[in-house]
């Protein structure tokens, strides 16, 4: 089963017109993973902020695909759009959770808190960004497999069987604990 | 490389991330309920996801472990989700509010 029909078409370039239809699709995914984490912090409504998480996700699941894993993009769109979306949507239907408007938050420094944070925050991308655009990254000389479908699940089954029966323990003491958090108190009412 | 085999290179990837990384601290700063800030940690897990997965293309020789590991990040996301959510809603019925600068109390 052929996942990458686009990389068939990559490892064989054509034309130029292929490579340049191809980063627009990179450049795409880009900005719709950039754009969708602006709209997730940045809005007053929490039920956008959930739609911009949704957006970079998708946005998320596309450079996945062209990162050569596509059945990892495929459990970004079905774990995160349809399973951590849906939940936090579920959460916003039990509270109230809209930001408050800020005249009523009565805040000390209401001009130097925001600007702060820009500063935290543009900081830690420039480092980070120089950091890794002065340093050079060298390809393997070997590869031990191809990080096909077929490898993930060997491995996981193989070397990472352990983790892999953790997880779902983990996943299993989660729900039972968010049930009995979420359940107690439901009677005082 | 050329403009037009960005995708082939592990800079524009980590690019992507430390963006994630650096919105993700951002609204958890900013964000005054504890949903907002929720949704800003799943965008530092994201980031976290995208780092795994473009090191583990680029860099490391084992292409499948970035991708195993990033299947485990994302149960351990699902997990965090769910039981951030019920503490969210068991907040809320005892304080009736969520954001974050009223829960001042430590006994409810």
């Amino acid at each position: 089963m052929n996942l990458n029909p686009l990389f068939a078409a990559a490892a064989s370039p054509t034309t130029p017109a292929t490579d340049w239809i191809i980063l627009g699709l990179f450049l795409f995914f880009v900005a719709t993973t950039v754009v969708g984490a602006v709209i997730a912090v940045n809005t007053v409504r929490i039920i956008r902020s959930v739609c911009g998480l949704a957006i970079a996700c998708l946005g998320l699941a596309g450079l996945f695909y062209f990162l050569h894993s596509p059945f990892l993009a495929l459990m970004e769109v079905l774990i995160y759009i349809g399973a951590v979306c849906v939940t936090i949507i579920f959460g916003v239907m039990l509270a109230e959770p809209d930001e408050p408007a800020p005249e009523k938050m009565r805040r000390p420094y209401p001009v130097i808190a925001p600007i702060f944070a820009s500063l935290i925050a543009l900081g830690l991308f420039g480092g980070l960004t120089y950091v890794l655009l002065h340093h050079q990254w060298t390809a393997p000389t070997a590869s031990l497999n191809d990080g096909s479908v077929a490898a993930i699940g060997t491995s996981l089954l193989s070397t990472y069987s352990l983790a892999f029966e953790l997880i779902s323990l983990v996943l299993l003491v989660a729900i039972l604990g968010a049930l009995v958090i979420a359940r107690g108190g439901r009677t005082k009412e | 490389m050329t403009l037009a085999h960005l995708y082939e290179q592990p800079d524009a990837y980590l690019v992507v991330a430390a963006l994630l990384l650096a919105l993700g601290i951002f609204g958890l700063m900013r964000r005054r309920t504890l949903i907002g800030m929720l949704i800003s940690g799943e965008l530092i897990f994201a980031s976290a996801g995208l780092n795994f997965v473009a090191l583990s293309r680029f860099v490391s020789p084992d292409p499948a472990a970035g991708q195993i590991a990033v299947l485990f990040l994302m149960g351990i996301a699902a997990a965090e989700v769910a039981i951030a959510l019920s503490i969210i809603i068991a907040v809320y019925r005892n304080y009736r509010s969520i954001v974050s600068k009223e829960l001042s109390e430590l006994k409810g």
